[in-house]
Order: structure tokens, then sequence, then C-alpha cells
């Protein structure tokens, strides 16, 4: 048998230290999200400078930073940069709701798209645009703001309801995105059954939503995903120390002092509620959360979605994709388009990796 | 007085209607090493899950130094209870150096998530297993043996008292059960470690065991020292085998030898 030695690193890693604390240093994990936001500033610039009148990328971002003249600023602060903004911000939350989910349930396919929780925010919105529009319950200011407020809700319900109904003395990821999906159809079905039933009007509307768009979003819906996003992130990157626990088997988790039906429970609905707001400010961009965690884990290299890079990389995705749209295709709703780009590089990424899927 | 530091009263344990252990007492002391064996089914890994809580008892209590282990409140419980589960899965693409630094959460906090000391305990866990040669390779792609090594060098890195494993050595080739097994007995002797575990090979268990506990039917017929427990009416009693028990010639210690039927004398 060996001595041992009464301290020093861990073999193979890397270590930073400051004082008494010190984090393992993987170049990797801090490349992805550094990078990606370097891109990510990029592309936003360029998104923000495209519009009725040009402006080249470097103004932009002279203005971004504040050295920009007075027609620079209106254009760029009053008019443009709500936009992008809430493309960064809402990607971001996709991304990171996406990395929660797949790494709690255990399972990669657990998006919100397909647990039904971006289609519960879907019946929400589309039942305010349908029964509270040309029907007037509600009307005017009352059922704009409504919109990102029924969105919210619904997704909530549904999480909720997705906790409730998968729970049999805990939760089995698997039953989880089982129950998920039927969730989903059953949500799909109302919002199409609402569709059917609503005026024509109202119905074009709630499809322009429910397809996920970027357009006509101002600071005053800003306002609401900024202060949400900025309570609930901080929360959940606080309880996402336990997620490596959680990534083992239930027992093994226990063992090291995890409460485990407390701690995904939490974990669930904070991802729930990221979504719900998301998908109340922009309507529901699918593919953002299912891919991005999975495309920041093989370029991090990790064994579990890294939280960072897949927020940076959710927000990179919306804004690239937002942008490619007003570039090739005007008409098209940025939600068509995130699919569009993220699928074909997730599975070039599955195929290179020639490994399983994994969450 | 022996300082008892785990502890089961009156404890019935079940799944759904099924009751599998009925009105259990058991008492760990403190730096013993102590392994359960009985036939397949006989509760012995319940019991372990109970003592470990990870299976709440349906009346009795378990108490961890004297109190009830399912009123401490857990983190703090696996700063003194390692444990090891029968067949822990990792996720895919895990190196064995994040296996074994994930035994340190419950010392972490979402604050401070990686100290000086936590490096230190894993290193120790990593070296004690003789796990730091393959410190950066990926769990999924270990041996068997390695495998188990490195899942035991996690619960190590926990650094508890107590350390409770469910049958560590199944799937191990004898050289790589004696290594578990020799290492057990070390951070026993070492570092005073209290174990409880669950073992099928009588031998190797009468060997490393300071307190055998036979079990069946989810009741203990005997405990004690190996040499007053491994004897031929209990084999016969709790296994129904037919084996004579001789004295191991390395150990001294109870070495159970089978009378399979076709050996059996014609009476």
């Amino acid at each position: 048998m060996r001595t041992v030695r009464d301290s020093g690193p861990v073999p193979g890693r890397r270590v930073l230290k400051l004082g008494p604390l010190a984090w393992t240093f993987r170049p990797r994990i801090v490349l992805v999200p550094v990078v990606g936001a370097v891109l990510l500033v990029l592309v936003a610039a360029v998104n923000i400078g495209k519009g009725s009148s040009h402006i080249e990328v470097l103004d932009v971002l002279r203005t971004l930073f504040g050295g920009g003249d007075r027609r620079e600023n209106g254009i760029i602060f009053d008019l443009r940069l709500p936009r992008t903004l809430a493309g960064v911000l809402v990607g971001a939350a996709f991304g990171l709701a996406g990395a929660i989910f797949q790494t709690v349930t255990r399972n990669p396919l657990a998006s919100p798209d397909i647990l039904g929780i971006t289609w519960g925010a879907g019946v929400g919105a589309v039942a305010l645009i349908v029964l509270g529009g040309t029907r007037g319950q509600v009307s005017g200011v009352v059922a704009e703001l409504g919109v990102p407020l029924a969105a919210l809700a619904g997704g909530i319900v549904a999480g909720l309801l997705l906790y409730a109904l998968s729970w049999r003395r805990g939760i089995d990821g698997y039953r989880l995105v089982l129950v998920g999906i039927g969730l989903s159809a059953v949500s799909y079905n109302v919002v199409y059954w609402l569709l059917t039933v609503g005026d024509v009007d109202d119905a074009t509307r709630a499809t322009t939503w429910l397809v996920g768009n970027l357009n006509g979003v101002g600071w005053e819906s800003i306002g609401p995903v900024a202060l949400a996003l900025a309570l609930l992130v901080p929360a959940t990157l606080m309880c996402a120390h336990t997620m490596g626990g959680l990534q083992f088997g239930d027992d093994t988790a226990r063992g090291l002092g995890i409460r485990v039906d407390a701690a995904r429970a939490t974990l669930l609905l904070l991802a729930a509620a990221l979504v719900a707001v998301a998908t109340a400010a922009a309507g529901p961009i699918t593919f953002v959360a299912l891919a991005t965690p999975q495309i920041a884990l093989r370029l991090a290299r990790t064994p579990q979605p890294p939280l960072a890079g897949s927020m940076v990389l959710g927000a990179l995705l919306v804004v690239g994709a937002d942008l490619a749209v007003r570039t090739f295709a005007p008409n098209l709703p940025v939600g068509v388009l995130t699919s569009v780009l993220g699928a074909p590089y997730l599975i070039y990424l599955f195929v290179r990796s020639r490994k399983g899927v994994r969450a | 007085m022996n300082n008892v530091r785990l502890q089961a009263d009156g404890v019935r344990l079940g799944y759904g209607d099924r009751v599998v252990v009925d009105d259990l007492d058991l008492d760990v002391v403190d730096g013993s090493v102590t392994v359960i064996i009985g036939p397949n089914g006989c509760g012995k890994s319940t019991l372990l899950r109970a003592l470990g809580r990870l299976l709440n008892p349906r009346s009795g209590a378990v108490l961890l130094d004297g109190k009830r282990i399912d009123k401490v409140a857990t983190k703090e419980v696996a700063k003194v209870v390692g444990l090891l589960p029968q067949t822990p899965s990792a996720p895919e693409g895990l190196t064995v150096a994040d296996l074994v630094s994930r035994g340190r959460q419950p010392h972490q906090h979402w604050y401070r998530q990686w100290s000086a000391g936590d490096e230190d305990a894993v290193t120790r866990a990593l070296e004690l297993t003789g796990m730091d040669a393959h410190a950066e390779r990926v769990v999924d792609e270990l041996s068997g043996g390695q495998r188990q090594r490195a899942w035991i060098s996690m619960t190590l890195a926990q650094d508890t008292s107590l350390l409770l494993l469910d049958e560590p050595i199944t799937y191990l080739d004898l050289a790589h059960q004696v290594d578990v097994l020799d290492l057990v007995h070390r951070l026993h002797t070492e570092r005073g470690t209290t174990v409880v575990m669950v073992l099928h090979d009588l031998n190797l268990a009468a060997r490393y065991a300071d307190t055998l506990v036979a079990m069946r039917d989810g009741r203990i017929v005997a405990q004690g020292p190996p040499p007053e427990v491994l004897t031929e009416q209990l084999l016969s009693d709790v296994f129904e085998l037919d084996a004579k028990v001789l004295p191991d010639p390395v150990a001294g210690t109870p070495l159970v030898v089978p009378v399979s039927a076709h050996l059996r004398p014609e009476r």
C-alpha cells in the first residue's frame, strides 16, 4: 500500500486559489461562455445596426458603451435595443431552464417544449387573446398587458400540474417526461381548439404570438422580464449546487445529504418559472431550451449541461436567429428559425461525438 | 460499556404493502466492523438502507449517536454517515476526479462550493484507493474493480466516521474483493471508521468482521464474533446449507466448506 500525503491538488486538475477559497479550473467551462459572450455582443451589435437607417457595427458598439451622438442614441436606445435585449434575456432564460430540466430529470429530452410548460403558457396567452379579444371580455391596454401575465400564469400552472401528476412517493425523471408529453399534447389541443372557436382576427394574432416573435417588443415589455430574471436567475444559481448530486441515483444523492425531493421540486419550479417568464415576453420560441444545453455540454466537455454556457448560447441562438430572419426572410417569425438553426447543429454534434445522449 | 453509534430500535421496514423487516433491534458499536449476512431477500439491504436513512421505518426508530436520524438534518447526517448503494450509477462522461469531488457535497454551501479542505479530502480519498492514477479517466470506461474503488473513494471523500456499504465486492474478482476489504480494514484500523456492510461471501465476512449479524426472514437469528455465529447449525438454520466449518488456515476465522449433494456420504 502507498503512503498517503497530507494534502495536495487533485491529480489531473488545475486549481485557482484565493486565500482559503479554491475553485477547480476547467478552461473549457470558462472558455465556452466567454467566447459565446463575445460572439453574442457582435451579433447583437449587427442586429441593432440593422434597420431602415443602417448603423455600422463599430458605431453601434461605441454608442452602446456611451459614446453615441444624439441621433445614434435615439435610434439605438429608444427604438432598436429592446428587441435585441429581449432576445438576449429570453434566450438566456430558455438556455438555463433547459439545462436545469435536463440535469434534474437526467433526461436530455426533458425540455420545457416537450414537458408542456411552453404549451401551458401558450394556453394562457391564447385563451386571453381569443376569449378576451373581439368578444370583448377584456379589451384595449388591459388585454395587451394581460397576454404576458396570462402566459406566465399558464406556464406556472403547467409546471405545478406536471409536478403533481408525476409525483408518486417521489419524482422519477422518466415518469416526468411521459407525463409532460401527455400534458403537452393536451395543452396543444386546447390551443388549437381555442384558435378554431375564436374570431379570425384574434386567431391570427394568437398564431403570430404562438410561433415566437420579437417584433414590436419595446421597453415596456423588457421591464417585467428583466425584473423576473433578475430574481429567478440568482435564485436558480443558488440552488444549482445540488445538481451534481441529483445526477446520481436518488439513494446516492440522499447519502450525500441532499434533500432530493425538495431540491428537485425547487429547481423544476424555478426552471418552469423562467420558461413562463420568457414565453410571456416573446412567445414560445421553441428548441432553444432543448438544444443549447446539449450544445454547451459538448463544447465544454462536461458531464452535465454547464449553466453559464447554456445561458450564453441560448441568448446567442435567439439573437442570431432573429438577425438571420430579419436578413433573409423578414416575414418569418424567429421561433421557426431557432429550430432551423439549432437542429442541424445538434444533429452534427450527436454524429460527431459518437456518444449517447446525456444530461 | 461500549459506545453505540448507530442503533435500530424495534424497526419495522417495508415497501408498499410488504413488510420486510419487523421489530428488529441492532446496535452498531463505535469503531467496529459489522457485517450483515443472510440469504437473498432476508432484508439485509433493507436494514442497511434504513440505517442510512434512505428508508423510513414504519414503526420504531433508527438512532444516530442517540438522536433519531430522521430528526437530524440530512446534510448533518451526511457529514457523519457515508453510504454506498448496491449499484450506484454515474452520469456518462464523468471523470473519476469529478465523481470523488461530489463526495464533498455535504461540506459545501451555495456560497462556498470548493475549499482547500475539499481539495485535500479528495486527494486523500483518491490515494487511499489507489485511484489517483486514474483521476482523469471517465468512470464508464473503467473496469469493474476500478469503478468500485472510484465509488468507494467518493464515499471516503465525504470524510465520515461511519460507512455503510451495500455489497461492496459483488461483481469483483477475488483479488479485487480482497483489495476492497483490505482497504475497509485499513480505514477501520487507521482512522477508527465504524463500518456496517452487507456481504455474500461468508468466508470473507468472517475474516473481516468484528461482529457478524445473521438474518433470516427479516429477523436477526444470531449476532456476535464470527466464531460464535458462523456454526454448522446456523448455516443449516439460516441458509439451509449443509456445510462444514473449519478454522481458516490463514486467518484462523471460521471457514465454510459446503457439502454438495453428490459428495454427501451415504448413511
